[in-house]
């Protein structure tokens, strides 16, 4: 198996670790401090157990890392996307299925969401757009 | 008129395997496995960095599967590489041990479906068994439980997850006959777990808005039902495009929730939208499609169509090669097996086999925990009526399936814990009350069948007041701590903080119980041959080899003791007897010592009675003499002959083998032999007495037939057999002087 001796990368590996030293939730705490002891003083709500982008983002540079340029993307896009109330974010799922919106529809969602600093997710809708029209997929 | 069928046809009709449906192979319809005269020719074209063909369809004709693979699926970097190596030599670097994992992944990037397809194609089974396990992404191979039951009773689910977790699952899938039953699920499910092993993933499969909710406010960890098809119809038929499915699973992502595809042969033909290409084909493209909207696995093999691919000839190699597939695309695998394929335990065990041998991300894709009956995704390929088979089956193989045995002491403890901790839960959170009975009976239950009548509208008020009230994995952190429970509360949240490091969002992450994260990135696999990748580390082998049946000859000999009765004293040295009627019963040398009863149950002292009244029916007289020299059969039967006046003895094993012998045949001849110990019945031992008296006498014995028997008689029997044999052994002295036995109590 000639053709593929020499250029063998092995990827690399990471120890095994549940550290979650310097992580910070969505809301800004440090993970650390995520204890029964601080739900007991009504310290933690939900936020708290939302992830932050940049530990999103950091993820997304160990897919990379590790041969998966689209799960980096999706990551990337879910980065975005933590700035978005649930209902939202279920909302453009809901556009996004067949037959519930317009082209014009979807290409001004993805200017708005642009707009509010969510370009990947943009650039998704406006090819939905231009597929949709395309395959008849739109409303 | 049609003649009846012979009977051996009759025969063979009747057994289970003819429950199960077979069609004829139809392309037309999509009901072909692995090949199909539709399926394109293998194509790729870019032009100026662009994908102008993917198989063999122009860009303009790209329907939106087409269009999504080809503008973000595909690695181009590779492409020309991989699309010009024959599909042979393809498919040899997927079992060269020399060629690693890596380089098949970084090949795999750059081919399309088609050409994927036709590579798998040409792997025979065992080459798929050297495939997966050379591609699978985790090093370490785990397993997927169902946990669910019919009345989707909050404390049976409790009980049910933390056996699952006890047993080893590290995913627990739940999901509802009631759809509004959901959000009660998924906490019981939480709660339970927790009490059976730190850091099992839960599942609530249902509608996909309410399961991200449910993720959203940390109840459940992880998704998997995100369907994918392979044709644009039936994606479009199951509500969904290509762009929907990839916002979803950034959706998922974005609240910290791992998130797999779900697809599978059959579903396009069950549809009727296969469009006549093949399963495997059809499949290939959805697991492009999952690697291009970024989805770190896939949930495939059949799924719900499993039992079509079944249908058709070579079908078990079409889901194999789906999982497969999905390895070689670089993502996770969750390998099927979760839905009965067949009726036959045969067949469904031969579907099972090759990918718990070759080992997976995840053995199934939901093993039911449960029985059958409360499997509500449908009975799984294996269930609860099969977790001791599955364990023998790892521990013959040595190999892990990811499961290890409970034992009952400790299942009953953490079935009591989790049932208690989610009736206080509900109570604290004014959610529902249950009774003390209510708890015993989920403890004890093996199914839903064993509570009774329950109040299901109690079920669906909780649930609705779980949704309406927001309650989240805080709220039942702060319930556990609150009722006592203050170890799993911490583990609980231990879990949720654990989650919020994002590591379990990379290919194959599972948790270990020490909440560390296996996974793509920090346990890959590095099989390259014998000697190389996943072994189980020696605790673990252990577990594997342990199972709650084993027993040694320590175990066997306190079981004999327990039978011991104050019978068969020695009562001096063991003589030849003078009359013409006299016959000697030989017993072997731990009889009345350290063995009192035989394989069939019986007692040793029952069988001598047995033969003791058969030698006097026929006017002979019976004394029984153990032979400390031998353990030999042959020898005691014989040696027992020559000490009685008539030259006839009585062979006894405390096992329960027996023979007449006569004093001047060869040790190995004999007259009548009893040899499959553990069905021989008081009659036949009675009958075996009477024979030996017409030898005696000199007249016609009324021959012995074994009775009917279907049993794995050896497979039942041979370990005791061996200890027995050992205890014997154990005993023996050779040139030991014969004993004669008190016949007190036994005439």
């Amino acid at each position: 198996m000639s053709h593929c001796r020499g250029r063998l990368r092995r990827p690399p590996v990471t120890a095994v670790s549940s550290v979650t030293d310097g992580i910070r939730a969505l809301s800004g705490k440090p993970v650390d401090g995520l204890t029964v002891e601080a739900v007991r003083t009504g310290e933690v709500g939900v936020t708290d157990l939302r992830i932050h982008p940049e530990t999103l983002e950091r993820q997304a540079m160990v897919a990379e890392r590790h041969g998966n340029a689209q799960l980096a993307e999706n990551l990337r896009r879910a980065a975005e996307l933590t700035r978005l109330p649930d209902d939202e974010v279920l909302a453009i799922y809901e556009a996004l299925r067949p037959g519930r919106s317009t082209p014009a529809q979807l290409t001004e969602l993805a200017a708005s969401l642009d707009g509010r600093g969510l370009p990947r997710c943009a650039a998704l809708l406006t090819e939905a757009a231009d597929v949709y029209a395309r395959r008849g997929l739109s409303a | 008129m049609t003649p009846q069928p012979v009977g051996r046809i009759r025969f063979m009709d009747r057994q289970r395997v003819n429950l199960d449906g077979f069609a004829v192979e139809n392309p037309e319809l999509g009901l072909t496995a692995l090949r199909s005269p539709h399926d394109p020719e293998p194509s790729l074209v870019v032009t100026g960095g662009r994908v102008t063909e993917l198989d063999g369809v122009p860009e303009a004709d790209f329907d939106s599967i087409d269009t999504y693979i080809a503008r973000h699926g595909l690695d181009l970097s590779v492409a020309a590489e991989a699309m010009a190596l024959t599909d042979v030599a393809f498919a040899r670097l997927l079992v060269d041990p020399a060629v690693p994992r890596h380089e098949i992944i970084r090949l795999s990037a750059g081919a399309t479906p088609a050409k994927l397809t036709r590579v798998l194609a040409l792997l025979r089974p065992p080459e798929l068994v050297m495939a997966m396990t050379k591609l699978r992404a985790r090093r370490t191979p785990s397993n997927q439980a169902h946990v669910t039951n019919r009345l989707d009773d909050p404390l049976l689910l409790a009980a049910d997850s933390a056996t699952a977790a006890a047993f080893g699952f590290r995913e627990v899938e739940t999901t509802v006959p009631v759809l509004g039953d959901a959000p009660s699920n998924a906490v019981a499910c939480l709660i339970g777990a927790a009490f059976g092993a730190d850091g099992v993933l839960i599942q609530c499969s249902v509608e996909e808005a309410l399961e991200l909710e449910l993720g959203m406010r940390g109840l459940t960890s992880y998704a998997e039902t995100v369907s994918l098809y392979g044709t644009e119809q039936v994606f479009t038929d199951g509500d969904d495009t290509p762009w929907s499915k990839a916002f979803l699973t950034s959706a998922y992502a974005s609240r910290g929730m791992k998130m797999r595809v779900s697809s599978g042969a059959g579903a396009e033909v069950l549809m009727a939208g296969a469009e006549g290409r093949s399963m495997l084909y059809l499949e290939a493209r959805c697991v492009a499609l999952a690697r291009a909207i970024g989805a770190q696995g896939v949930q495939n093999g059949g799924i719900d169509g499993a039992s079509v691919a079944a249908s058709v000839p070579g079908g078990l190699r079409e889901l194999m090669s789906e999982n497969v597939m999905a390895m070689m695309r670089n993502l996770e695998s969750c390998s099927g097996n979760d839905a009965l394929m067949s009726e036959s335990d045969m067949r469904r065990t031969s579907r099972t086999l090759p990918i718990a041998l070759a080992g997976s991300d995840f053995v199934f894709s939901g093993f039911g925990s449960i029985q059958r009956y409360d499997n509500m995704f449908g009975p799984s390929n294996f269930n609860a009526e099969d977790i001791d088979d599955f364990l023998a089956m790892q521990r013959d193989w040595g190999i892990d399936g990811g499961l290890r045995t409970v034992d009952s002491s400790r299942l009953a403890e953490v079935r009591r814990d989790a049932a208690e901790a989610c009736r206080a839960v509900y109570a604290h959170l004014g959610l529902a009350d249950f009774t003390d009975e209510h708890v015993e009976l989920a403890v004890d239950a093996a199914g839903s069948k064993d509570l009774g009548e329950t109040d299901t509208l109690a079920v669906l008020a909780a649930a609705q007041a779980i949704r309406q009230r927001g309650l989240t994995v805080v709220d039942i952190v702060a319930a556990l701590d609150e009722c006592g429970y203050s170890h799993e509360a911490e583990r609980t949240m231990a879990f949720a903080r654990a989650r919020l490091s994002g590591d379990y969002l990379q290919t194959s992450a599972i948790f270990d119980e020490q909440l560390g994260v296996l996974s793509l990135v920090t346990d890959p696999n590095d099989y390259a041959g014998p000697g190389t990748g996943y072994e189980p580390a020696p605790s673990r082998q252990a577990e594997i080899d342990a199972i709650r049946q084993a027993r040694g000859v320590a175990d066997l000999r306190a079981e004999q003791a327990r039978f011991a009765v104050p019978l068969l004293a020695a009562c001096g040295p063991g003589r030849p007897g003078q009359g013409p009627r006299d016959v000697v019963i030989g017993v072997s040398p731990a009889v009345g010592r350290d063995v009192w009863r035989c394989l069939s149950g019986l007692a040793v002292t029952d069988v001598l009675r047995e033969m003791l009244a058969g030698l006097e029916e026929e006017g002979c007289t019976g004394r029984v003499v153990r032979f400390g020299d031998s353990v030999d059969l042959g020898r005691i039967g014989l040696a027992a002959a020559r000490l009685a006046g008539s030259g006839i003895g009585i062979g006894l094993q405390g096992k329960g083998t027996a023979l007449i012998h006569r004093r001047d045949l060869a040790p190995l001849a004999n007259l009548e032999l009893y040899s499959v110990a553990p069905s021989v019945t008081p009659s036949l031992y009675r009958l075996l007495g009477a024979n030996a008296a017409r030898h005696a006498k000199g007249g016609t014995p009324d021959p012995a037939r074994n009775p009917y028997s279907d049993e794995a008689i050896e497979a039942r029997y041979h370990t005791t057999v061996i200890a027995l044999m050992e205890l014997e052994r154990r005993r023996m002295i050779p040139g030991a002087p014969p004993e004669e036995l008190s016949l007190e109590g036994l005439t």
